[in-house]
């Protein structure tokens, strides 16, 4: 006999749970500036620390503070105030319009605005991202236009992808964005390939990954970053910790490691935690990692520090799994108010202005909305044809296909 | 001409391959300096240097899922998995990602990929060496799937496979590297060298992929198979003594629906045989396709000679193998029925 205790299974559990009081104190938020900017070609176990802190350009009091801060100026900040303006918008009109019946599914993007949407100006034209499902905002912020996007959720006959896929699932190769898989985590590892033809190529162009705290489980995610630190990809490996898996919080996928960032250090990948909210920390972030890839210096692994505000999708309610004031004790604010804060403090901005802003943006949105219905929506109007199911499953119909066609009729 | 291996021929298709088009690129676990533990690639590294044959981590996933975003970006690769046997971690890789990657994305990518894989029993490799898991490919739509039988047939199908715009599972039946093995163990395999389809022509040439050639004509019965069910099927007919029509079918999807129903139409009696299990095996899809198309031809109930239900086994190799003798009863039993 042992005389060992019984050994006991640890299964990880939130602070709160719905009906108990919020409370975000385990999570540390050190002082915005106060965290170090390495050059992008100082040897990665020099800041492994990095992995463990949050980089921070945007102070209490708006204003942004040090070595991170000054990538962007005042007409590059407006612009990406704008752009998450419009895609908090565009979620709002497209969320109700899934409760209209008008689409089948969404998913929006409520207080993860900024990752998106900054990430995309530290990119070049032909770079390629490989997104989830949150990352409209890469869309929004290179100029594709919004009316694609509503076809496409809608599934209509103006639907760039014919209708084949789920909403909100684009596809937009001009636009440097990945065929969104909906299996997760499987983007992350061909980005890494894209960025190893790059190279092979000789080519300049960097690729970016995403993926979900919730996904860095799946073997992908480990796939990706053997493959990415063996062959020094150019590729910026992105992890949205928006703390929620559905209804699972983060410590079930991140177990025993401190941050999802620090996965990243047994690959000898850099690897930085970076606020999430926070526009200018995003962008200087991306940059940083960018032009790592770009001189051939290999990947970098980011972890975002957000908070999902709304549900994951229009399937679940975030009530049944954390408290429902949870967002607003979410300590590290909200993206839009915070970027609209600084602007102000900048004297770039104003309260006026701001509000005038969110009436044009709305008016944008409906337009581009009454525009795309007038291509149908999911149960009414135009839509792509039967006929269409069948094409494009290979370049040329193979003849078993072409019976099935003539079978269904079509 | 000059004879190959089926080895050689798969290493010079990839070679041929690679000095066309800059953009194909090989890799796999043990596939650069080493050349590939069958050593299909051997040479190929140094000739065309480390970016474009090279060595991975032990991940096909990884291999699988970075060959798709480098397809995505316009690169060819032609990768490897060391055994079809190891191929499910990739599962996913190709089943959701490669095979749907055009539909869903209405041909904005691509994912013109080979995935090349031993396959099949026959040199006691037990249930991790052994495996023939074509059927899990077939039912995929998106995905091409080819089973090559000799080294004339290897070389021009799997250039084929590399040119498609489109992704292809290429499944080389490993017993059949260095022979056409007809499955009696207990004797020498004739070398390739002394067989006429291993006279391999030099350069680029394609055979088409969803064409099945016709083996041996025959009147009394058709036999479809494919790899080393094809040299089986020629020893059961002539052990047998039986005119059979053996149709190697080359490529399983797409299939060459055309010949299979011309060769049952005239035979009027048609026997299946592969080595993967039995169940839900592929045989099955003949057999359904058949009986659909050449029912009013048939004189008889469609027979299926298959590997048993059960995991390939070791010292039971033998045993579970399809060989001739098995093959020869169903079909005597055909003629008879």
């Amino acid at each position: 006999m042992s005389e060992d205790a019984p050994l006991r299974f640890h299964v990880p559990e939130p602070e709160v749970r719905p009906g108990d009081r919020p409370d975000f104190s385990n999570v540390k938020i050190p002082q915005a500036g106060s965290v170090r900017r390495p050059s992008v070609d100082e040897d990665a176990e020099q800041f492994r620390d990095l992995a463990y802190s949050i980089i921070r350009v945007l102070n209490r009091k708006g204003e942004a503070v040090g070595p991170w801060a000054g990538t962007l100026d005042d007409e590059e900040l407006l612009q990406g105030l704008r752009h998450m303006m419009l895609l908090r918008a565009f979620d709002a009109r497209m969320q109700m319009a899934q409760r209209q019946g008008k689409t089948s599914f969404y998913m929006q993007h409520m207080g993860e605005e900024a990752i998106s949407c900054a990430f995309r100006k530290a990119l070049n034209p032909g770079d390629m991202n490989f997104p989830t499902y949150r990352q409209a905002g890469l869309l929004i912020a290179g100029g594709y236009p919004m009316v694609d996007m509503m076809n496409q959720i809608f599934s209509n006959e103006a639907d760039p992808l014919k209708g084949r896929q789920l909403p909100v699932m684009y596809s937009a190769k001009d636009h440097g964005f990945f065929s969104i898989s909906g299996n997760l985590g499987t983007q992350f590892v061909q980005a890494v390939g894209w960025a190893m033809a790059s190279a092979i190529k000789g080519d300049s162009k960097i690729a970016a990954g995403w993926i979900g705290d919730g996904s860095t489980a799946e073997s992908d995610f480990h796939a990706a970053l053997v493959f990415a630190s063996t062959y020094r990809a150019p590729v910026v490996l992105n992890i949205v910790n928006n703390q929620w898996a559905i209804s699972t919080f983060q410590g079930i996928a991140r177990g025993g490691s401190g941050t999802f960032a620090a996965r990243g250090l047994g690959f000898g990948i850099p690897a930085l935690r970076v606020d999430g909210n926070d526009y200018l920390a995003v962008h200087a972030v991306a940059s940083w990692a960018a032009e790592r890839a770009r001189r051939n210096l290999g990947p970098t692994l980011v972890e975002y520090v957000t908070y999902r505000v709304g549900a994951h999708s229009t399937s679940d309610d975030p009530s049944a799994y954390r408290p429902k004031t949870e967002s607003e004790v979410w300590p590290l604010g909200d993206p839009v108010i915070r970027l609209k804060n600084h602007l102000i403090v900048r004297g770039a901005w104003s309260e006026e202005r701001h509000k005038q802003a969110e009436a044009e943006v709305l008016d944008e949105v409906i337009t581009a909305q009454k525009a795309a219905e007038k291509n149908g929506t999911l149960h009414a109007g135009g839509k792509p044809s039967a006929r269409d199911m069948f094409e494009g499953v290979y370049a040329e119909m193979p003849p078993h296909l072409r019976r099935q066609r003539q079978q269904a009729g079509v | 001409m000059p004879r190959k291996t089926m080895i050689e021929a798969i290493r010079d298709a990839m070679d041929v391959s690679m000095e066309r088009d800059d953009n194909v690129v090989v890799f796999g676990e043990d596939v650069g300096y080493f050349g590939g533990v069958f050593r299909a690639t051997q040479g190929l590294q140094q000739k065309y240097g480390s970016s474009r044959c090279f060595d991975t981590p032990i991940s096909e996933l990884g291999i699988v899922g970075t060959a798709v975003g480098m397809a995505s970006y316009g690169l060819k690769p032609c990768v490897e998995v060391q055994f079809a046997d190891y191929v499910y971690p990739a599962y996913d890789q190709i089943v959701s990602e490669a095979a749907r990657l055009r539909y869903r994305s209405n041909g904005q990518f691509t994912c013109p990929i080979v995935v090349r894989m031993p396959t099949g029993g026959g040199i006691f490799g037990g249930q991790t060496h052994s495996q023939s898991p074509e059927a899990l490919f077939t039912h995929v739509s998106g995905l091409k799937v080819v089973v090559p039988s000799n080294p004339h047939d290897a070389k021009g199908l799997l250039i084929a496979a590399i040119a498609d715009p489109d992704p292809v599972i290429f499944l080389e039946p490993k017993r059949l590297y260095n022979g056409p093995f007809d499955g009696h163990h207990d004797r020498p395999v004739t070398p390739w060298s002394k067989h006429e389809l291993g006279e391999v022509p030099a350069g680029y040439y394609e055979i088409p992929l969803g064409k099945a050639a016709v083996r041996r004509e025959g009147k009394d019965m058709t036999v479809l198979a494919y790899g080393t069910m094809v040299y089986v099927a020629e020893a059961a007919a002539s052990e047998t003594g039986i005119d059979a029509e053996i149709v190697d079918l080359r490529t399983l999807l797409p299939l060459d629906l055309d010949a299979i129903v011309a060769s049952v139409s005239k035979t009027g009696r048609c026997v299946i045989v592969h080595e993967a299990t039995g169940t839900s095996g592929f045989g099955a899809e003949l057999a359904a396709l058949v009986q659909q198309h050449c029912f009013f031809h048939l004189e008889a109930p469609i027979a299926r000679v298959t590997g048993w239900d059960t995991p390939y086994p070791h010292a039971q190799e033998w045993d579970y193998f399809p060989g001739p003798a098995r093959l020869g009863r169903a079909m005597l039993e055909t003629m008879e029925a």
